[in-house]
Parts: C-alpha cells; structure tokens; sequence
C-alpha cells in the first residue's frame, strides 16, 4: 500500500510540472518524482521547414535558454553543409556561450538560489527572494545584477539583440566583433571577475557551516556524469570530446570526437526512456541500462569529467572543490558551487579569447549547400550538454528532429535528489492523525533540490525566484488526504 | 496630356487623366496602403487593401486600378476603409500560417508593416493554420507557401520585366496558390534564369535567399522602379 503526496506547480501560461512523492503505509518514503506537464511537440512543428530556420525556431520555443539552442543548431547545420567554420566564427560563437554560461548561472545562483542560503530555509517566502537579498546584503545582489548583466550584454553586442539573437547560422556566425566592443567587453572583466570572487569566498564559508548538511542530504549519489573536454581533457563548453565518466572518475566508454558525430555514434551511446507521466525524455547510457546508466550533466558534471580547467584563477577553485568532494564530486549541492567556479572559468575564458588576434577577422561564414542528410550537432548549454539531431530531404528540409536537452539528462538525478530530501524533511516534520504535514520548509528545500539542477522550465526562473506549487497529500485509497497551495 | 482635377480627404488635387487615384493621391502627399501594388508592374487590384470611398459610388474602388476623373471626391481614410483594412490584413494573416519570430524577412516585411500601420494588434479571426509546403529545389532561392499571400508580384516580375514567365496562379479558393512552370518543382523549370528578381519583389518572407536564417531578408522591392527607369534611359538615349 502507498500514499502520494503531491507537489503540483500552478500552470502559469508557459510551463508546468509537479512533484509527486510516493509513501508506503507506515509514512516512509518510497521515492519521489518531478513530473514535467509541458508539452510543446516541437519536433513535429519542425518537419518540412528549411534547416536554416532550426536555429530561430529551437531557440524561441525553449525561451530559457535561447543562446544554446541557437548554436547547437548552427553546429548542426554546419555538419549539414559539411564546412570548416571561419576561425573567427568559432571564436566568437565560443565568446557567446561563455557569455550565456555566466548570465544563466549568475540567474541561477544571486536571483534563484541564493536567498535560501543567505536568508534561511524556513525564513518568511515573502521576503526570501531576490528584492529581500537586495534587503539583506545590497553589496552580493548588486553584484550578481549586474554579473548577469554582463553576460546579456556581450550576447547582445554580439547578436545584436538580448533575446533570440539568431546569430549564429550554419556555416559561421552573421556579424564579426567590433573592435570597440572588444574593447567595451574587456573593461567590464575586473568587476566580473570581483563579484565571483566575492559570492565564491561567501559561498564556501556557508559550505563550511549553516549548509553542511544541505551539501550531504541535497543528492548525494554515486552516478555517471556527461560532458565535453577539450585538448588534454581540458574544461571544455563548445566543442572537444564527450566523455562519460563514472563517479571513481574511469572513462565509461571511450571519448567520442564532437566534430562530425554520426547518428549511429549517439545511437550507439544514448538511449532515451519515456515515461507517461512526465513529457521529458530520460536518456541514458544505452549499454548499462536506465537505472545503472543514469547520468548528470551540467556545470558540476562538466566539472568533474575534466582533467583542469586551463585558466588559473579556476583551476584553484576546481582543485579545492575536489578537496571538498573528492575527485569526482557527487553531491548535487555543489552544482551551486560548480556554477559559481564556471563563471569564474567563463571570465578568464573570455580575457583570453579578447587577447586572440583572430578574435575581429571579417571574414565569419561558410557558405555552402547541404552535402550530408543526417548530422548531430553538440554543445553545453549552462545546464548540460545539448544535442540536437536533424535528418533533411536533399533540398535542406527538415524530415526528423530530435533534441537531448539538459533537463531530461538530469530528470533521475533530480528524481533521487527530491527522493533523498524527502526522506529527510518529511519523516522529521510534524503529523496530524498519521499523515505527515506539509510544512513550508520542506516545499522549500524539495524546490532548492530541484533548483541545484537549474531545470529549463519557465517555473523555475518564477519572477520572484519562487516557484508556485500545489502541494497533495493522497492516502493508500487514492484519497485525499491533505491538500497546500503556495502561490 | 490633360489635366483631371479632383477632391482628395477635402485636398484639391490635379493630376494627369491617365493616372490612378492612387497615383494622384501619392503625388498630393495623401498615403493609401497598398501591398499587390508596385512601381513598375502593371497593377492587378488581388489584395484590395487600396479601397477608397468615390462619392456617387455605392462601391469600394480600389484606388490602385481606378482612373481619375473630372470632379471626383475621394475619401481614403474613413472609420469604415479602416476597418476594412485591418480586416484585410488580418485575413492575410490568419489564411496562412505568418511566423514572423522565425521568418526571413522578419522586421523587413511589408506584410508587417502594413499590420502595424493598420494597427492589428491581435488577429479577431481564427487562425487556419493550413498545412503549406516549402520549395527549396533551386539552388539558390526558395519558396515558402505558408507565407505567400497571393499578390502575384513575381508573377509580374518574371513575366513583364525578366520575361521568363516562370510562375502562375493556380487553382482556386483556399486551394490558390503560386506555381512554377507546369506546376513543378522550381529547381526543375528551365525557364528560369535565376535573375532573383522574383525575390525582390516579394513583400514577405514566401520568395527568400536559401540559408537565410531569421530577418536575414532585407529586399527593396521599390529597386525594381529605379531599375527600370535606368533601362528606359538606356534605351532612349541616341
Ligand atoms: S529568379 Fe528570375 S527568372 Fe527565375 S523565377 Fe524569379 S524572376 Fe523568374
Ligand atoms: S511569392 Fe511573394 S511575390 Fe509571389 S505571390 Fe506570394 S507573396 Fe506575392
Ligand atoms: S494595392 Fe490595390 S488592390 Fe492591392
């Protein structure tokens, strides 16, 4: 006999999702799953449209993360013509993503995350949120603003526009880099690079203290992990190799080069489970199964799969986070601590790439037909590796899509992450007549698991940082037992 | 030559008895909406967005193919022609399928234009979303049938100015639409000459560059008149 509880987001216009936790009889907690409710069908929308178009169409139906969509469907494209992107292109495109990777994880961790650590898990919802961080230390929120600012602001001079910059197109990118925004770029690193700075130092102090059992409660679990690496398993965000590692930190399988992976390749290595109650797909390591094969992706898997970042200000960083957990990291928590290291790795990434010669050459896009049906284009997008998967007709239009998105890669992971809380929150919360209460802190820390994940759903990025949920407590006969809305 | 004088929006205008009203109007500073309409080709009234009000006429005229007259009083911008012309443009809108967030010609599109200046801010129609293909069989143009809106330009274009004939109306209803050659595949009619003057002329996103990604399109369909101009100089000179 089980019970469910469930935690249901209210459907704002964009997104839903829920969180379901199944009890057995005596109140333990069997398991817990996030549920996603949104349905877009975008494959389908794609079919019979031209491959040009995948970049703009992939990026406005994922609104949350349009830069990464944008140049995996470039990249895919660029398979499809089967051209050497101008150097210049590769550079610039790089310089885009570094300045996606930084305005997501600033988003993720000053607006979203960081009003828990800083204000109290049980602390009043209507002020825990990034106006009542602004409240409580006006100097970290400022920063993280203006952080992501930064990182919107290169995306734009570069693209042209803040939102949906279709820049990036198959064959290279549509404009080169102005010098004088070079220039503007580099005279805003040194208070980037000071505002990490500060929110890591912050950041670790809690780690070491108040958060000590966050960090061991909020997923931690042996799994395998996903990313790119680059020359000598370099930190790696564009390009490279794939590497899957497990969590002694051994190679899975051996390395797959991301230039001109075929779709046997993918095939070969992913396999995606559905399951009826959620529209994400889980995919998986296809030779180990759905269970043992479940992976991480993202900024601490990315993290972990490398040998050393390649820039010295994060190297040390990456070296004391593995003091910290190991040398390969498994708590989820300190996805938190990964983003804030990424952002200092994004920053030096880009001081390098400013003082690259090549960086402003005019010459940015390969023109040429479609010389290859099938092509995988791979990049990571903030929250994961990112994959998107075109076959075309021989004219270039679309006759099959297929995206792996961050999100699905991490669904398990968020699943024992939730799982692991719950049992924590639920079993040592009050009851009333046999039925566990749903109090405040444990929506709480059930909506900060999820949040280490940074999932790609419009309720996660909620205005307020809060997301809206609707909590259900259903007894082993289907009924309900208790029932919480939080708005 | 002679001189017609008339009556536009309460102006007294003259103008030359061979002219529209659209003409007399544009030449007396007056803006009337069009999109079928362009310098250069010969005038087909398809999109009806030109309607004026002629008193003494219980009818709509569209103002692009209507001849002045002596004594004429025109109204171009009445409560009632606006109305119309918002309508007309939200027919054009919910008849195909017009994504302008993902299409080529996005912030370049007369489509668009005209939309913003009639001031449609939501279609109050249903939307049809018809299933369209797109043609993509010339090497260096395609064809998207969700965004053509029938106003025949390449049609024209191809016919009068390249005089290749490549396109043609076909069928009817909702059932119309563009077809090259004897209803093939683009990329498979000798006829054409790949001139791109089609492209031009396009007011939408329908006739495009292969490869262009989002508002990569930035035509000028008024370069046809300044063309032709240059050719007719040529062609007086001794
Ligand atoms: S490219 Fe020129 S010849 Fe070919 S269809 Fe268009 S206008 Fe006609
Ligand atoms: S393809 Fe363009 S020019 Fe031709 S009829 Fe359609 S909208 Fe008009
Ligand atoms: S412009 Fe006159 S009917 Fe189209």
């Amino acid at each position: 006999m089980t019970r469910t509880i469930l935690i249901d987001p209210v459907t704002r216009i964009e997104g839903h999702a829920k969180i379901s936790i199944h009890l057995d009889a005596s109140g333990a907690v069997i398991s817990a799953h996030f549920h996603v409710g949104e349905f877009r069908g975008f494959e389908a929308f794609c079919v019979g449209r031209p491959f040009s178009e995948m970049a703009s169409i992939t990026a406005r139906i994922c609104g949350i993360c349009p830069v990464s969509h944008l140049l995996a469907a470039a990249k895919t494209g660029d398979q499809l013509l089967v051209v050497t992107i101008p150097p210049a292109a590769e550079r610039l495109r790089r310089l885009m993503n570094l300045a996606q990777i930084i305005q997501s994880h600033a988003l993720s961790f000053f607006h979203l995350s960081s009003p828990d650590f800083l204000l109290g898990w049980d602390s009043d919802p209507a002020q825990r949120n990034v106006f009542g961080l602004i409240a409580a230390d006006p100097e970290l929120a400022r920063g993280g603003i203006r952080l992501r600012q930064f990182g919107q602001a290169v995306i734009e001079r570069l693209g042209g526009r803040k939102i949906h910059p279709a820049w990036a197109v198959p064959g290279g990118v549509r404009s080169p880099l102005q010098p004088a925004d070079r220039d503007w770029i580099r005279s805003r690193l040194s208070e980037a690079v000071a505002t990490t700075r500060g929110a890591l130092d912050l950041f670790k102090r809690l780690l070491d203290g108040p958060l000590v059992t966050e960090a061991a409660v909020f997923g931690d679990f042996p799994s395998l992990f996903m990313g790119l690496v680059g020359p000598d398993g370099r930190w790696e965000h564009y390009g490279g190799r794939l590497r899957l590692i497990d969590s002694t930190g051994a190679l899975v399988t051996a390395e797959l080069p991301t230039d001109g992976l075929s779709a046997v390749q993918l095939g070969g290595l992913l396999a995606e489970a559905v399951d009826p109650s959620t529209y994400l797909k889980f995919p998986y390591y296809k030779p180990l199964g759905p269970e043992a094969g479940s992976y991480r992706v993202g900024p601490l898997a990315r993290l972990n799969v490398c040998e050393r970042i390649g820039h010295e200000q994060a190297d040390r960083e990456l070296l004391e986070l593995r003091q910290r957990g190991g040398r390969v990291v498994t708590s989820s928590f300190l996805y938190h601590l990964a983003r804030l290291i990424e952002i200092l790795a994004a920053l030096e990434a880009i001081e390098a790439l400013l003082d690259d010669p090549a960086l402003c050459d005019t010459h940015v896009r390969a023109h040429a037909g479609v010389n290859a049906r099938e092509a995988v284009g791979v990049s990571e997008a903030p929250r994961g590796t990112l994959f998107h998967h075109y076959r075309v007709d021989s004219d270039g239009l679309i006759e099959a899509v297929n995206l792996i998105i961050a999100t699905g890669q991490n669904n398990r992971a968020m699943n024992r992450t939730i799982t692991q809380i719950a049992r924590q929150y639920i079993q040592a919360g009050p009851a009333v007549a046999g039925v566990p209460e749903i109090a405040e802190g444990l929506l709480n820390r059930v909506e900060a698991g999820i949040r280490c994940f940074d999932p790609c759903l419009s309720c996660s990025t909620h205005a307020a940082g809060q997301m809206p949920l609707h909590v259900q407590l259903i007894g082993p006969e289907g009924e309900l037992l208790r029932e919480r809305w939080r708005e | 030559m002679s001189v017609r004088t008339l009556r536009i929006d309460g102006r007294d205008v003259a103008s030359a008895d061979d002219a529209t009203v659209l003409e007399a109007a544009r030449d007396a500073g007056v803006v009337i909406p069009t999109l079928c309409h362009l310098e250069g080709l010969s005038p087909v009234a398809a999109c009806r967005l030109c309607l004026v009000e002629i008193e003494g006429s219980a009818k709509l005229q569209p103002a692009c193919i209507t001849p002045v007259s002596e004594g004429m009083v025109v109204h171009t911008a009445t409560p009632r022609l606006q109305e119309i012309r918002r309508t007309v443009i939200e027919l054009l809108f919910t008849e195909g399928n017009h994504v302008c967030a993902v299409c080529v010609a996005n912030g370049h599109c007369e489509l668009q234009d005209r939309a913003v200046e009639v001031g449609m801010d939501h279609a109050r129609l249903p939307y049809r979303f018809p299933d369209r293909p797109v043609d993509l069989s010339h090497p260096r143009f395609g064809l998207d049938h969700n965004r053509c809106i029938l106003c025949s330009r390449c049609v024209r274009v191809c016919d009068e100015v390249e005089g290749a004939h490549v396109w043609d109306v076909a069928w009817r209803g909702e059932h119309c639409r563009i077809i090259a050659g004897l209803d093939q595949p683009w990329g498979a009619v000798d006829a054409c000459t790949d001139c791109g003057k089609c492209v031009m002329v396009c007011p939408t996103g329908a006739l495009f560059h292969k490869g262009d990604s989002e508002g990569e399109k930035h035509e000028d369909p008024s370069r046809l008149a300044a063309l032709l101009r240059a050719r007719h100089a040529r062609q007086e000179a001794p």
